[in-house]
């Protein structure tokens, strides 16, 4: 990896000195290596769990004694992973279904016009992503089953509707604010209706941004532990869920399969991950600041 | 949607929070007429444009097709077309595509469809292009598409808002001649906004000249051009040079008026009466420099700023009296020259000082040329 | 007839920019009413019936009860340098990798990996990583830094180490998106301008800067104050980690006391809202408008 420092300002950037100079700084050596120490201790964090899931035992030594694949079938029959997984996938297809169908028609609105309470309303849908989830996420169970509405998927899907819905409109305005308002008045102009204008013209200018939001929203509602954790019953857990709850009852279990079903669950974000990175740049993973220039 | 004989535009305003955008417009639109919509940048054209095509809700007033209302119409069901500035074509579909979509809105049959759409490339002359994306035109291109995708399902009126203003000079010119061809054969009723008061002369009928939302005058392109109703008008309407005075003396149409150490002669426009502050406005190419022989309105200046300009010298002159003075001749003149003015009493213009000249820049404006030494 | 009002009504409501459009806010407004404001404010009246006692007697149980009363401090320890340290590691970093180089797009999507990860399988690997018997601390004995493992798991450092490890990559990414929202050009004509690049980094960047690392500091707070499932499994649950959202779970699950569990989510909500309220409150102070670049 090259080093860089600052190009002599000065000098306006010539266009062979793409890649800038390589000189060892000692500011620039602090920097590299807090990454790299960063780095290292993230992978020790991964490695050490997929090691252990494979190991055969594992007591005080540098790496186990010998390798088994058996934890994984264990955890996969002992934690019911099968249905954990399904349910996973259940439940994010239905919050990015819905988070979608709610969030981009108010997108659109808070992109486009402006009118009394606009302000307001703009806060309102911000502060459930400004709150942590375990605030109203109490609340918020205890209207559910007082509802008859949690214990099961149909709670943990509302309730993961809650930050998801306002982060498609937070991921979606600058995709909308793109789109010049004349393409619409045009396409009115030309005879279509406001339906017609949102399937016909704004959809497909749109599919990047939807494309974003719904990988960003995926990602996010597999995730998601407070929540689910908060509204979910037996038969309605997520895999983080699943995992929280192997891991704190870890005494009764053997301690690789927790690993196993920690790697399976990693597995699963990293393959959404790879498929996000796609889509999105990394930076949107985590908010809804337009993307820089240089990709 | 059928063609109509009249549209009306009765007191037609909007306001955005209290501000007003446009006043008040009251207008009737024949068919088949070419009404352009002349202004200063922010005087509300845009604004009655949109009005018009029901993108913007009006906040009073209504217009009327023949005897039915249709301000309350949501755009796609008024049938008006309409051209914009920025083209506004549909980025991820092909230009037949464009051109196709106010058909396909229509659901006329797909032959149909297609027949009126070739016609249509072929009126634009874009047959070669016809497949390619809006993104690999060139503006020229992009805006014929937007005219042909205007017209294509023959719509009662053409809306276009400055649809020139992107173009660089020489296309301007082209683009102009070809919406006037397609306006004379197609007998398209059209409302063309633009700023551009060249523009405005060259292709309308009829002018409609706002300033601040309100109207200032609805004449001929003559009309406007040589008797501007206000001196706001005359401003936008090439008189540079606008002097402030006082009337000295009336004499039926005729007005003397003493401005800044001149005494000059000219028409009274509107109102005048004795003593009344007033606004003299005389365009460059009316003033003439002349021999000695020319006696009216005759006053001797020095020449400071020459532009050329082709044909023309375009220049800044200033008279004894202090008075700074724009002029275009082709005579061969030079800054220090020392020359002999005169301007026709018939092409000085006499305008009453309104209230409104207090604005700011206006005013800076007439100060300016009141003879302040800089 | 009813036709002259009904215009009127429309011609006052147009100007304020509301027309029928605006009906596309209803689903999400309906959505934000019954899934978070009505639940926030059920939950607020309930903290104030609690099941004996007057409207605050759950308020003065919890400020009394020093073992209660002491959450917020135990969190605010916790969460505050955390999020302080992300950020400010973050801002160094970011200024030397805010411009064009080889295996940026590397880095910045590694880095996006731990946010994906989530607390609860960070939580499993750093149990295993920095473990007595981990890696990390046999990289320590084995090159005799220290004498004995050294405890980091099961107390502050485990959860403080969790949240900078979920935090650090989300505040990098965020400063690094903030940082190449400003227009470079800035910098290089403060150069000519005859500014070192101290001076162009205290002059000119930071104080564009300082409303995005406000905003990063806020997000960033969030996340760890909400912190949950590494306080459990990676911290001490019952003593130096028993962090408010663990304190309102186990007055709502463990003692089935909603209204008291209210209460301590209200006290929650309020001490975070009010550290973002002042954090926001000096963000308002700097320049907040366009920084010139394309981001
Ligand atoms: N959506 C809006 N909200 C508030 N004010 C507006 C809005 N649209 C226009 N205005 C105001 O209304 C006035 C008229 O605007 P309009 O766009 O009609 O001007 P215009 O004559 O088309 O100018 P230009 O030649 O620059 O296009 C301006 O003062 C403008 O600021
Ligand atoms: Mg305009």
């Amino acid at each position: 990896m090259a080093t860089i420092t600052q190009a002599p300002p000065a000098r306006p950037p010539v266009p062979t000195d793409r890649r800038r100079r390589v000189v060892a700084r000692p500011a620039a050596w602090i920097v590299w290596g807090v990454v790299i120490f960063f780095f290292l201790n993230l992978l020790g964090v991964v490695a050490s769990v997929l090691v252990s899931s494979f190991g055969r035992r594992w007591f005080d030594t540098w790496l186990p004694d010998g390798y088994t694949t058996s934890w994984y079938g264990r955890a996969w029959e002992e934690f019911a992973l099968l249905q954990v997984i399904v349910v996973t996938l259940e439940v994010s297809v239905l919050v990015v279904g819905l988070s979608l169908l709610i969030g981009v028609p108010a997108a659109y609105v808070l992109a486009r016009r402006s009118f009394p309470g606009k302000r307001l309303i703009f806060l309102v849908f911000l502060l459930p992503i400004l709150m942590p989830p375990i605030t109203y996420g109490i609340p918020l169970a205890t209207v559910l089953y007082k509802f008859g509405l949690a214990g099961n998927m149909s709670g943990v899907v509302l309730a993961n509707l809650v930050p998801s819905v306002p982060f498609v409109i937070l991921t979606m305005t600058p995709f909308i604010e793109q789109i010049d308002p004349r393409i619409e008045s045009a396409a009115r102009m030309c005879g279509a209706g406001l339906r017609t204008v949102f399937l016909r013209v704004l959809t497909p200018l749109l599919v990047p941004g939807i494309l974003a939001s719904a990988i960003l929203v995926l990602v996010r509602t597999v995730g998601m532990f407070e929540l689910t954790f908060l509204t979910a019953g037996p038969d309605s857990q997520t895999l983080v869920v699943a995992l929280y709850y192997s891991m704190s009852a870890s005494g009764i279990r053997a301690q690789q399969s927790v690993d196993a079903m920690a790697v399976i669950y990693t597995s699963m974000m990293l393959v959404l991950l790879v498929v996000a990175l796609r889509y999105v740049n990394p930076t949107q993973l985590v908010a809804q600041v337009k993307e820089d220039p240089e990709h | 949607m059928s063609a109509f004989s009249q549209l009306r535009l009765h007191g037609v305003s909007r306001r955005f929070g209290g501000q007003d955008a446009l006043t008040d417009l009251d207008l009737t639109i024949e068919a088949g007429e070419f009404i352009a919509l002349l202004g200063p940048s922010g005087c509300g054209k845009s604004t009655a444009l949109n009005c018009l095509a029901g993108l913007l809700p009006l906040t009073a007033g209504s217009i009327w097709q023949d005897e039915r209302r249709i301000d309350t119409l949501p755009p796609e069901r008024r049938g008006f077309g309409m051209v914009f500035q920025s083209y506004a074509l549909f980025p991820h579909l092909t230009v037949r595509a464009n051109i196709a979509f106010g058909l396909r809105m229509r659901r006329l049959p797909k032959e149909e469809t297609r027949r009126r759409t070739e016609e249509a490339v072929r009126l634009v002359r874009l047959e070669d292009h016809v497949d390619k994306l809006p993104g690999q035109l060139s503006g020229g291109q992009q805006q014929r598409v937007a005219i042909a995708r205007a017209v294509v399902f023959e719509p009662s009126l053409v809306l276009m808002d400055e649809p020139l203003s992107n173009l660089d000079a020489k296309l301007r010119l082209e683009m102009r001649t070809e919406i006037r061809r397609l306006h004379q054969s197609l007998g398209l009723t059209t409302v063309y906004v633009t700023h551009d008061q060249e523009e405005a002369l060259s292709l309308a009928d009829r002018l409609v000249v706002l300033r601040k939302g309100r109207v200032q005058q609805i004449g001929s392109p003559r009309e406007m051009h040589t008797r501007p109703a206000n001196w706001h008008v005359a401003d936008f309407m090439g008189y540079r040079n606008l002097w402030r005075g006082r009337v000295e003396q009336l004499d039926g149409s005729r007005a003397t008026v003493e401005s800044s150490g001149h005494r000059l002669l000219g028409e009274a426009m509107g109102d005048l009466q004795d003593r009344a502050e007033v606004v003299v406005a005389v365009r460059p190419e009316d003033v003439r420099v002349d021999g000695p022989g020319e006696t009216r309105n005759a006053m001797s200046a020095t020449i400071e700023v020459v532009e050329y300009q082709g044909r023309e010298l375009a220049a800044e002159a200033r008279t004894d009296a202090g008075q700074l003075l724009h002029l275009r001749t082709e005579q061969r003149i030079a800054p220090g020259d020392q020359v002999k003015l005169a301007i026709d009493p018939g092409r000085l213009l006499v305008y009453p000082a309104d209230a409104e000249r207090t604005t700011e820049d206006r005013s800076d404006r007439l100060t300016d040329s009141a003879g302040a030494p800089r | 007839m009813s036709g002259r009002p009904l215009t009127h009504w429309r011609h006052r409501l147009a100007e304020r920019g509301v027309d029928r459009q605006l009906w596309l806010l209803a689903p999400a407004l309906i959505f934000v009413v019954a899934l978070f404001l009505y639940p926030f404010f059920y939950g607020l009246t309930l903290s104030f019936q609690p099941t004996d006692g007057g409207p605050f007697s759950d308020y003065a149980r919890f400020f009394s009860d020093a073992y209660e009363r002491d959450t917020i401090w135990i969190t605010l320890r916790i969460a505050l340098p955390a999020a302080l340290l992300n950020v400010l590691a973050a801002v160094p970093i970011a200024y030397r990798m805010r411009g064009r180089f080889r295996g940026k797009r590397l880095v910045t999507t590694l880095l996006v990996v731990p946010i994906t990860l989530g607390t609860v399988l960070t939580a499993q690997g750093l149990l295993n990583f920095l473990g007595p018997t981990g890696w990390f601390n046999r990289i320590l004995l084995s090159t005799n830094l220290v004498d004995e493992p050294v405890r980091l798991t099961h107390n502050y450092w485990g959860v403080f180490f969790s949240l900078v490890i979920t935090g650090f990559p989300f505040a990098f990414l965020l400063v690094l998106s903030y940082l190449s929202g400003i227009d470079p050009t800035l910098e290089r004509a403060a150069a000519t301008l005859g500014a070192d690049w101290r001076r162009r980094f205290t002059r000119i960047t930071l104080p564009l800067l300082m409303p995005g690392l406000a905003t990063t500091f806020c997000l960033t707070f969030v996340l760890a104050f909400s912190v949950f499932p590494s306080a459990v499994l990676v911290g001490n649950p019952a003593g130096e980690t028993r962090v408010i959202s663990l304190a309102a779970y186990q007055a709502a699950y463990e003692q089935y006391d909603y209204p008291y569990a209210s209460a301590i989510a209200m006290i929650m909500g309020f001490v975070e809202l009010v550290i973002i309220a002042l954090v926001l409150g000096a963000r308002s102070r700097f320049y907040t408008g366009s920084t010139g670049g394309k981001g």
